[in-house]
């Protein structure tokens, strides 16, 4: 083992958060390696969502620690300033601008400056241009640069949204079922996608989909009632008794 | 293609802005025959339909443009014109009712001197920068305070028109000295011409039709930079313009402020036209009826509420007359139509014929034996 502390890039310590009562977050301890790629499980509720909503500020914890790299303290920023630190957030249901073109989408995406004034004379340059293709091959729609985001199909729209995160060129990726409503060929060709950016990004993904969480195949963390049940493979949370009980015993057999 | 379309507006813009800069004040004052002559009357009435345009404009930038829509932007409107008026009260001098040196209303309210805040608006400059301050400063007060808590859609919308209604209150009271619910009117002069003669009219009509092609084409190009596709993009998914790093109240704001200000410019050069300006012109339906002529024109375009702004005003100027009681239920039923029939409004009709042909093709095509092997479109009911 190594003497030195290991560095996270995501550090979540005594979390919690209520909601008129309701106990979404309950002492929740998270930690993110640097470039690693963590999956999320859980059953409906167990606070995945809320999980994602305090790391992007859309939500304040009632109490805990949430810190990005060494000692960003996330809980007294919000959302655009915590996507400027390096954090891209892909939502469950795809959220591209359907009124632009897939250039355009990727266009407001890239890395740069976010202030009113500079977005007024703002000019596209052929670097911009060249980026912005880069991205769209890396997520399949090279050829659809000139579409209308509205046109695409569900799984594009997807697709486009991790090329939206991708142009930010996050430090770490948050992407929330991005396998859902997905055909298998689109499913696997997503969790290519997912593994190529290990190493180069940290990424959490949260999914349902235990045949996608294999082909992951990586470290997996089960949330239930707003902490964690346990961490480890794939295997080992599989035949983990409290696991088995809570969730995958009642779903092992679900693929949607 | 792009190029090709981009060409034709430039035309389309070039050539309306032709017509309405030149040629109506041409015929206006060029010595015709009677039937090639547009009339003092036409050419002051066109004058208030500019304006409204410009008002117009201002409202779509907001709703069909960001996604916000006001349902109080005549306030800005109302407030430029009271500025405006303002001026244009002072230029009349002793030539009052009550032959004094202040404005008649003050008169009759007792006092014998100018209230100090009207002193500066002896001049047009000032009361034109108050035109900008005034609105400006209200609407980034307002807009801070509603996009920093996030209030949005339709709770927005009410906030809009809560506003414009207190501000109609306030200006109804005689104690804010500005002309309680007459308001301001007889004007004389404006800028040492007088009002009532029909050059200086041609001359306001003139300086709004500029104005309005001037906000038409500053609001397109703005539109096509990366700030319009930031904007269009907080109206199609607020969350992801906010999760990609935009801070989309301060764009917000901008879009707010800037539409206050064109409304404003709008009710600087509808004042002097119309002779008149009181706090009905607040009302909550005033703003209403604002959205209805983008919704006729439509949304989303530039053009199309110019388009509705006429169009709803030119067929208000005929319905008032011939059937002055139904106006109201004219509006409220052409709104309805228009929502339900026409959901792009004047301008998406071309769009809409053509994909009705279409369709109407394709039912003639399918209406045919369908080819052994082939699936039936299964798209079509």
């Amino acid at each position: 083992m190594s003497v030195r502390p290991k560095e996270f890039i995501l550090t979540l310590e005594g979390v919690n958060k209520r909601f008129d009562g309701f106990k979404a977050i309950t002492d929740l301890n998270f930690y993110m390696d640097v470039g690693e790629l963590r999956i999320i499980i859980g059953p409906n509720g167990a606070g995945k969502s809320t999980m994602m909503d305090i790391i992007t500020g859309r939500t304040r914890p009632d109490t805990g620690k949430v810190e990005f790299e060494k000692d960003t303290d996330l809980t007294r920023l919000n959302e655009y300033q915590i996507n400027r630190l390096g954090i891209g957030r892909k939502f469950q249901t795809p959220s591209v601008y359907v009124g632009h073109t897939v250039f355009q989408n990727i266009l407001l995406s890239l890395k740069g400056t976010r202030s009113v004034f500079s977005a007024i004379f703002h000019r596209v340059s052929s670097s911009d241009r060249d980026r912005i293709q880069t991205v769209l091959e890396t997520v399949g729609l090279g050829a659809k640069a000139d579409w209308k985001a509205g046109a695409l199909s569900h799984g594009q729209k997807q697709w486009l949204e991790i090329g939206m995160l991708l142009a930010q060129d996050p430090k770490l990726l948050l992407v929330d079922e991005p396998a859902a409503g997905m055909s298998d060929e689109e499913t696997a060709k997503t969790g290519e996608l997912l593994l190529s950016l290990e190493g180069k990004h940290s990424v959490v993904v949260i999914e349902h989909d235990m045949a996608f969480v294999r082909q992951l195949g990586r470290k997996v963390t089960v949330l239930h009632q707003g902490t964690v049940l346990c961490e480890g493979s794939v295997d080992q949370v599989q035949n983990d008794e409290r696991v088995i009980e809570v969730y995958l015993g009642r779903k092992k057999k679900d693929k949607t | 293609m792009r190029t090709d379309s981009k060409r034709l507006e430039t035309w389309l813009t070039l050539a309306g802005g032709f017509l309405l800069i030149v040629l109506l004040p041409a015929l206006n004052v060029l010595p015709l025959p009677e039937f090639l002559k547009v009339s003092d009357f036409t050419i002051n009435l066109y004058g208030k339909y500019l304006c409204y345009a410009i008002l117009a404009i201002s409202v779509d930038v907001l709703w069909g443009y960001t996604g916000l829509l006001s349902l109080g932007q005549a306030l800005f409107f109302t407030l430029g014109g009271y500025m405006m008026g303002m001026y244009l009260m002072r230029m009349i001098g002793t030539l009052g009712q009550y032959h004094q040196p202040i404005p008649d209303f003050l008169v009759f309210l007792g006092w014998s001197k100018l209230p100090p805040f009207w002193q500066p608006f002896d001049s047009f400059a000032f009361a034109m920068l108050m035109a900008l301050v005034l609105p400006g400063a209200l609407a980034t007060l307002f807009g801070f305070l509603a996009f920093r808590s996030r209030i949005r859609g339709v709770y927005f919308s009410i906030l809009t028109q809560a506003l414009t209604y207190g501000a109609c209150l306030l200006f109804f009271r005689n104690s804010l000295l500005m002309g309680g619910n007459n308001g301001f009117t007889d004007f004389k002069f404006i800028l040492g011409h007088d009002l009532r003669s029909a050059g200086t009219q041609r001359g306001l009509y003139i300086a709004t039709a500029i104005t309005l092609m001037l906000v038409l084409v500053g609001c397109r190009w703005l539109s096509r930079t990366k700030f319009g596709l930031v904007q269009q993009a907080i109206r199609d998914s607020e969350n992801r313009v906010l999760f990609s790093g935009y801070a989309a109240a301060h764009y917000k704001l901008f879009v707010f402020v800037l539409c206050a200000l064109v409304a404003s410019i709008g009710g600087v050069l509808y004042v002097p036209q119309v002779g008149i300006i009181n706090p009905s012109e607040m009302g909550t339906e005033k703003s209403l009826e604002a959205v209805v002529w983008v919704a006729v024109g439509g949304r989303g375009t530039l053009v199309g509420p110019i388009l509705g702004a006429f169009g709803v005003n030119a067929l208000k100027s005929w319905a008032t007359r011939a059937y002055p009681d139904l106006w109201l239920i004219f509006l409220g039923v052409m709104f309805v139509l228009v929502t339900v029939f026409m959901p792009r409004g004047l301008v998406g009709i071309p769009d809409q014929l053509r994909e009705l042909a279409a369709r109407f093709q394709k039912r003639k095509t399918d209406a045919e034996p369908p080819v052994t092997g082939i699936e039936p479109d299964k798209s079509l009911p």
